[in-house]
């Protein structure tokens, strides 16, 4: 048994506590003369107070911030199954290093000579990536798995532009993360959706048949999002090229991958990684990410500026980039991700990386052995990292993904990724990652079973769920429907 | 396990794959190292960057004090472990806080409504561009060539995809703000965004009433865009801009070497469901207590796939978070106590270089070499321990013999006397 009831405090919110004048914080004295800011600035030019703001004591702010962090579900609280999102351990150590003050306090515009470390970080990570993915080069610039995409298709377009022609249309297989689509749209493309076939993959007949002069790439996910490794992948990349087309990879589901195949290898020329899934750097309730794109030697002239280039014995940063793309990020990129990330890297080395791997994989399977008697599975193809069930079984009684998932948090766990992919009917996402034991395993487990149970002998239960949380199921509806985006005095708000 | 699962060996998972794309040989990296050996591999790296150096580099990455707290909250691991907060009931941690911050980022800027951030200051502006034609059925945009030269580099990479045209209007040679003449000779009623950034990449602060005066005369709107977030706590707010789009680096976000930072989008309510990014929103649990959730949905790519109104997904919650804390421990009269600290810093430094431009500024300003070259003059700053301002040539081939200088509350008055000795 995972649970048992403990204390959560309430808390206000930060405008409604506190007292006029109080403050947390203490500034060093002045060393030199006082200016008024009115008569150097213009009165103009200068707010009266901020009204609203808070003024709580040192005290008030720590106590406000902890009790609030009790009320948030974490993977160091236990298994966060969420399907691709790739929810593993995120080692203190990468903490540390990435607060060292040379490299926390590098300036981006501090001289060359005095940020060689720093360089050298970058270069290093662009170089195990780059081993990794078996591709040609890569830049750390994007700040995220979506920007990194954008980049990926902005890349392609420059190579198409400079063949004469950026052509009009990206595919998407239907299976895949809505951030495709919408990228491929804010890269000026139109989207247009090819079908899985039975099997979950990209059906080469329907590619074949779609592919002409107007599409420029396909964007695919491998693994998909049913956790299926595409073993068409030969014959899809083949396709591509002939027609002159380029094949995007989204790297969401690497996890499943290094160490093991590397996408340069099986006819990919342009993916991203997700630094926040694959290399174990903090979620952190929704970023920072990190989203290098990686890419074949055809693409590389068109990165965004600055590259490295290594000089005699020093890194300096080259500028001189006539056909990037641009840039699409100020500055070089997430770079304290990017240092969480290497070390990463270095902890495992080539064999614990692909260990890791394999983990992840044996993890996965194993919670598919023991749940398909209780969940329906609607593609039985091999599985790599993840696993997607469906509701099918479950829905006949009434209850449906999204109710199995509340439940699942009062067995103590978060839910898996709900109603996702969209090819699947009431999905149910399962990514458990290497970082779990077979004692955490089998809780899940027991737990989805003790669920599947419940769905027969009391549904209304489950529909019901979560019983145990200190806030019981939250009103969506009307949060979209009324939208209140900020706190405001009690005074306006009754005026509304 | 392995046995469970119906194989022989783990390795037997993968037999699926096919032959062609298995790798045959181990990745040709070093072996995995402990912990004491990465954070030794780490130490010096960090040895090798500036340690221990004065510095007057500003330019949109600014050296603030990080109260002790905020670490102390972001290391908390239901914070740092925890993903985007889609299971209200288990997050409402992560949900209140960014509720606060977008009330925070709303009291600071003047506006009505603010999203939960972007990746950072610099590709807030394109989004910003594309929010404002979405907005206005327009799609020129007119940026100030006083914008952050980097931040119009994005929107130039954004803006040529989106068939979005792009034209710059200048600085006026004196005070260094925006030339409003110029903006005058080029708006027209095909322009969606006319984007300002205040205080300015030259550190001069922008007349935003004017400037929104003369978007809203041709029914474009002005995109507001700050760098220096520490100047809202002494400097009016942009109430007449239409859309803020900011970086938060100041609030305690280290510079490290250029990111992870924030930037937020903020903006008036009408103009709520064309923004991007998530938003968070108060309603109530089943019970009838106040709760959080994520709210507006439909404006993102996980529901709309490609109508949606921007494809970002992961953003920056986490240094939100740091800002939002940094946000409470200064307060309201400490922000601005704070920002007063760095008006009289930079104003002591300005009074013995003589500022380039006449414009009013709050703690960065441009100042000619007089006859050395900027070069010149930080090599002479580094043997001593200080790194001086950032050269313009880069971006502005006019403004060849000025650099551009930052004080904070971290710059002594010993170092600023020790830089204007430099000057001689």
């Amino acid at each position: 048994m995972k649970v048992r009831s403990h204390i959560t405090q309430n808390e206000a919110l930060l405008f409604e506590m506190g007292s006029p004048g109080k403050i947390g914080y203490q500034l060093p004295s002045l060393d030199v003369p006082a200016v008024d800011a009115a008569a150097t600035l213009g009165q103009e030019n200068v707010r009266a107070e901020i009204e609203g703001f808070p003024e709580v004591s040192e005290v008030e702010a720590i106590r406000h911030f902890t009790r609030l962090s009790t009320w948030n579900y974490a993977i160091d609280l236990g298994l966060y199954p969420l399907g691709s999102c790739t929810m593993k351990y995120n080692p203190r150590v990468n903490e540390l290093v990435a607060r060292l003050d040379g490299l926390a306090w590098a300036h981006p515009y501090q001289p060359e000579a005095l940020a060689q470390g720093a360089m050298e970080v970058m270069a290093r990570l662009e170089a195990a990536l780059a081993e990794i993915t078996g591709m040609d080069a890569v830049t750390l610039q994007p700040a995220a798995g979506a920007h990194g995409e954008l980049t990926g298709i902005l890349l392609i377009r420059a190579l198409l532009e400079k063949r004469g022609n950026p052509r009009k249309k990206i595919l998407i297989p239907d299976s895949a993360h809505g951030t495709n689509p919408a990228t491929a749209a804010i890269a000026g493309y139109a989207v247009e959706n090819i079908h899985s076939n039975a099997r979950g993959m990209v059906d080469l007949a329907e590619l074949e048949r779609v592919v002409d002069k107007d599409v420029a790439a396909l964007m695919m996910t491998n693994p998909n999002t049913l956790g299926v490794f595409d073993d068409n992948m030969a014959g899809v990349a083949e396709i591509m090229h002939k027609k002159g087309a380029l094949v995007y990879m989204d790297g969401a589901n690497m996890n499943a991958l290094v160490g093991i195949t590397r996408p340069g290898d099986f006819g990919v020329d342009v993916m991203h990684l997700n630094l926040h899934k694959t290399f174990s750097t903090p979620h952190g309730g929704g970023g920072p990410g990190g989203g290098p794109v990686a890419v074949k030697k055809i693409l590389e002239p068109f990165l965004p500026a600055p590259r490295m280039k290594r000089l005699r014995n020093r890194w300096a940063f080259d500028y001189k980039r006539p056909r990037a793309i641009g840039k699409v990020r100020a500055y070089y990129g997430n770079f304290g991700v990017i240092v969480r990330a290497l070390a990463y890297i270095l902890a495992h080395g080539g064999d614990g990386l692909r260990n890791a791997t394999v983990d992840a994989v044996l993890n996965a399977n194993y919670i598919r052995r023991k749940l398909e008697p209780f969940y329906d599975l609607p593609y039985t193809a091999p599985n790599m990292h993840e696993v997607v069930f469906s509701d099918d079984r479950q829905a006949k009684l009434g209850v449906r993904t999204g109710d199995i998932a509340k439940r699942l948090i009062d067995y103590g766990f978060h839910p898996y990724t709900v109603s996702f992919p969209l090819i699947v009917h009431g999905a149910l996402m399962i990514e458990p990652t290497e970082t779990e034991s077979k004692l955490e395993l089998d809780l899940f487990i027991e737990a989805m079973t003790a669920i599947a149970k419940e769905v027969e002998t009391d549904p209304q239960l489950v529909r019901s769920a979560p019983h145990s949380t200190r806030t019981s199921k939250v009103d969506e509806v009307g949060a979209a429907r009324r939208p209140i985006l900020r706190w405001k005095p009690r005074e306006i708000q009754a005026a509304h | 396990m392995v046995e469970a699962c119906g194989v022989e060996s783990a390795e037997q998972l993968f037999s699926h794959l096919p032959d062609g794309v298995r790798l045959k040989r181990p990745l040709n990296l070093a072996p995995g190292v402990s912990e004491y050996d990465i954070v030794d591999y780490f130490r010096a790296r960090a040895a090798e960057c500036a340690n221990g150096y004065a510095s007057f580099l500003g330019a949109g990455v600014y050296a603030h004090y990080r109260p002790v707290l905020v670490d102390t909250v972001v290391s908390r691991g239901e914070f740092l472990t925890s993903y985007t907060p889609y299971q209200a009931e288990i997050s409402q941690g992560t949900l209140v806080t960014i509720f606060e911050f977008q009330t925070m980022i709303c009291q600071l800027t003047g506006m009505e409504v603010a999203n939960a951030s972007m990746y950072d200051g610099s590709t807030a502006v394109p989004e910003a561009a594309m929010m404002a034609a979405r907005i206005t059925g327009r799609d020129g945009v007119l940026v100030a060539r006083s914008v952050h030269p980097e931040y119009r580099e994005v929107l130039l990479t954004y803006a040529r995809n989106q068939g979005m045209p792009v034209q710059e209007f200048g600085y006026n040679n004196d005070s260094g703000a925006a030339e409003l003449a110029d903006l005058e000779s080029k708006i027209t009623d095909a322009t969606a965004a006319v984007i300002v950034q205040s205080p300015n990449f030259f550190g001069v602060i922008e007349n935003v009433k004017k400037l929104a005066e003369i978007a809203h005369r041709h029914g474009a709107l002005l995109v507001f865009i700050f760098t220096e977030a520490v100047s809202l706590g002494l400097l009016e707010p942009p109430a007449e801009a239409d859309i803020v789009a900011g970086e938060l680096q100041s609030f305690a976000i280290s510079p490290s070497f250029g990111g992870p930072f924030a930037g937020i989008i903020a903006t008036k309510e009408k103009f709520m469901r064309q923004m991007p990014g998530r938003l968070v929103g108060e309603t109530v649990d089943s019970r009838g207590n106040r709760a959080f959730c994520l709210t507006l949905a439909t404006r993102e790519q996980h529901i709309r796939r490609e109508k949606a109104t921007s494809n970002i997904c992961t953003n920056q919650a986490l240094i939100a978070l740091m800002a939002t804390v940094f946000m409470t421990v200064y307060g309201k009269r400490g922000l601005r106590e704070l920002a007063e600290q760095n008006l009289a810093k930079a104003h002591y430094l300005g009074a013995k270089l003589k500022p380039r431009f006449t414009g009013a500024y709050f703690n960065e300003f441009v100042a000619a070499t007089n006859g050395k070259t900027p070069d010149a003059i930080n090599q002479s700053l580094l043997k001593k321990k200080i790194i001086g301002g950032v050269p313009l040539s880069r971006w502005y081939p006019e403004l060849e013999n000025s650099m551009l200088l930052c004080v904070t509350e971290m710059n002594k008055r010993e170092h600023m006397d020790q830089l204007v000795e430099a000057w001689q």
